[in-house]
């Protein structure tokens, strides 16, 4: 268990900037999410804290203690790859106890904490296994056991779910959690799926072009994000972006509220919205639509996706034309150049 | 009505016709093999059946009729012969020494090729030159190295005081690299290092190249240093590979006779024949063709033995 500081951090390659300049501190103990899509330095990020690229600037420690320069067998960070890179030539067992091997561990140790990683990850029936003979979960939990087999300080997890199928990915999801309450090891897990984030982590770090947009808990990403990047990212579908006259209005989807159903609230914004055409997603509906009348900008006419959170078909029908309103408590402001988050009460006075 | 539609349906040009045939694997494979498949009947089987038949005839270059069947007398006339031990040894030796030798270097060269730094390029290039070398040029440098007066190593070590009236080896001011048994044959080994290591660098570079990049980072975050990565991550993964550097490095330099025909002719004596370069004096020089082409034909199920197996276990290591 340990706590991750990163100060100012930066990595270019040549002109290329990866990581331009990352604040960070986690939790002791907790789940933290790097999010962002493709492109975005999280990858970069996490091998900077492994070793296994040395910042261009900026300063690492772990519990205090500055990483630069320590050589990755040196920093007691394990890691799981996207690719979970198990060795090809070894049984299963000797992969899981190469960590323990490579760090000159007494050998009964090492049976024991075989014994203990093969009970909590159900693996035992693998140990004779090569790694070529092993499913995708299976993989999985392999790489997840030789990683935690020698309580490492930090876990660095890349895109764990990515090479699953759809099918056993929530199930693996799941595990990932439980394992995680079990054995509190501060992690932090890449990911450019929200889904995986939102469901997972105790905290979320969203990142794009290698600079930290907001770190936060998944609700205060989602009912509070920091900036337009954060809103038009986080949720699916995101947040409609609306352009007012003097700020960026964001709106979830789920708040859109037919005027006549409005309960008695302050009103932030009314629009009349002519619905395009409807999508049924079981639980919910999605409803998509033009703005026609509503914005200062009369000739702009953007597109905004609703939600009906109800199974049963809308009374709002496609080619109709409905008044929406949305109510000052829902709504989130930006400022127009910079995208970043404005207080109410600035809204109001101008 | 039928038949004509199906007519005209059909290429009537000459082009379009072969264009129609090249399309069909049997005719279009047929016609790419067919240029290998001759070469290797024109110059590796013909030759090599001539070979056999030579070997249990009594052909001589001046009666080069294959007409009596001598069955095995060749073969044991050989083997009585005081030089075909020591060729055998020298053949054997020379090609272990220098896999051997081969094995370590490349892998060792392949570690530094496949890290970034600068000059990378040029060291590239350098590892390269001794096998663009014309073999002509490389056998000057060589000769000139070597030589028993003139070698600049020599220059060097006397200027070091090694060599000369003083230096721990010898009184002489020459070492005599190709004129005693021991320096004779690890001068060959030497020069054959020299010219094959190119060649095993690049099998085993590729080899190298086509192992992830994660693995080793994964085995480095393991806690793994350069020596546990190396023999229990690298090798491992690249033993296939080095399997058919083995291979082609040993049948290169059992079958190579220049090194020998260029550095020493066998001499002092028979003290570095070699079987290749043996054959060579008996049958062209002395014109025995059925005693050349039996010591030739000598270490033929040897090798054919070694290769299936060797390219069956690189076959078994590389599926897995």
């Amino acid at each position: 268990m340990a706590i991750l500081t990163t100060h100012a951090l930066k990595k270019h390659y040549g002109r290329i900037i990866a990581v331009d300049g990352v604040d960070m501190e986690t939790v002791d103990g907790e789940l933290l999410a790097v999010l962002g899509p493709s492109g975005s330095g999280k990858t970069t990020l996490m091998r900077l804290v492994a070793g296994l690229e040395e910042p261009s600037s900026g300063k690492l420690y772990i519990d205090g203690h500055p990483i630069m320069g320590v050589p990755p067998r040196k920093r007691n960070i394990a890691m799981v790859f996207q690719s979970y890179a198990l060795y090809p030539n070894m049984t299963v067992r000797d992969n899981i106890l190469f960590p323990l091997r490579a760090r000159k561990i007494a050998s009964d140790e090492q049976k024991r904490q075989l014994e203990w990683v093969t009970e909590i990850l159900e693996i035992a029936d693998l140990l004779d296994r090569r790694p070529t003979r092993l499913s995708g979960g299976q993989s999985q939990r392999v790489a997840l056991a030789r990683a935690m087999v020698r309580t490492p300080d930090l876990f660095l997890f890349d895109e764990p779910l990515s090479s699953l199928d759809a099918q056993i990915r929530s199930q693996a999801r799941g595990e990932l959690r439980e394992l995680h309450d079990r054995t509190r090891i501060t992690t932090l897990y890449v990911t450019h799926d929200q889904t995986e984030a939102l469901g997972l982590a105790d905290r979320i770090m969203v990142m794009e072009k290698g600079i930290v947009h907001q770190i936060g808990t998944p609700q205060q990403l989602y009912y509070d994000p920091a900036d337009t990047f954060v809103a038009g990212f986080i949720g699916d579908p995101p947040m409609n972006l609306l352009q007012l006259e003097n700020a960026i209005i964001g709106v979830r989807p789920e708040h859109f509220h037919l005027a006549s159903e409005a309960p008695g609230k302050e009103i932030a914004l009314e629009l009349e919205i002519e619905v395009e055409h409807l999508e049924f997603l079981g639980a919910e509906w999605l409803i998509y639509g033009v703005v026609r009348r509503g914005l200062p900008q009369q000739h702009q006419q953007p597109r905004v996706i609703g939600r009906l959170r109800q199974a049963a078909m809308p009374t709002i029908g496609t080619r109709e034309t409905h008044h929406f309103v949305v109510t000052k408590e829902d709504a989130c402001f930006f400022d127009s150049n910079t995208g970043s988050r404005l207080s109410e009460a600035k809204v109001a006075i101008a | 009505m039928k038949e004509g539609t199906v007519a005209h349906d059909r290429p009537t040009g000459l082009m379009a016709r072969m264009a129609l045939a090249l399309e069909r694997p049997r005719v279009l494979g047929t016609l790419m093999l067919a240029p290998a498949v001759l070469y290797v009947v024109a110059f590796v089987a013909v030759p090599f059946f001539i070979a056999i038949a030579l070997s249990v005839s009594d052909a001589t270059v001046g009666n080069p009729q294959i007409d009596t069947f001598v069955g095995l007398d060749n073969f044991i006339s050989v083997i009585s012969q005081d030089a075909f031990g020591i060729a055998l040894r020298n053949s054997l030796l020379i090609t272990t020494l220098t896999v051997l030798i081969l094995l370590v270097l490349a892998t060792t060269a392949v570690e530094l090729l496949a890290r970034e730094f600068r000059g990378k390029r040029l060291v590239q290039v350098l590892f390269m030159i001794p096998w663009a070398m014309p073999v002509a040029l490389s056998a000057i440098t060589w000769l000139w190295l070597l030589d028993s007066q003139y070698s600049p190593i020599d220059w060097v070590l006397v200027q070091l005081g090694l060599l000369g009236p003083d230096g721990p080896f010898g009184p002489s001011r020459n070492m005599f690299y190709l004129g005693r048994e021991w320096l004779a044959i690890g001068s060959v080994v030497f020069v054959d290092v020299w010219r094959t290591l190119p060649l095993a660098t690049i099998i085993v570079l590729a080899g190298r190249l086509s192992i992830p990049r994660e693995r080793i980072e994964q085995a480095q975050l393991d806690g793994a240093g350069f020596f546990r990565v190396l023999f229990r991550i690298i090798i491992p993964a690249l033993a296939p590979v080095l399997t058919v550097a083995i291979l082609f490095t040993a049948l290169l330099v059992i079958g190579e006779m220049s090194t020998i025909a260029l550095l020493t002719r066998g001499g002092p004596g028979h003290a570095t024949q070699i079987l290749p370069y043996w054959a060579y004096l008996k049958g062209i020089n002395s014109g025995d063709l059925a005693q050349g082409a039996a010591i030739a034909l000598f270490l033929f199920p040897v090798l054919l033995a070694a290769a299936i197996v060797a390219l069956r276990f690189a076959y078994r290591a590389g599926r897995d």
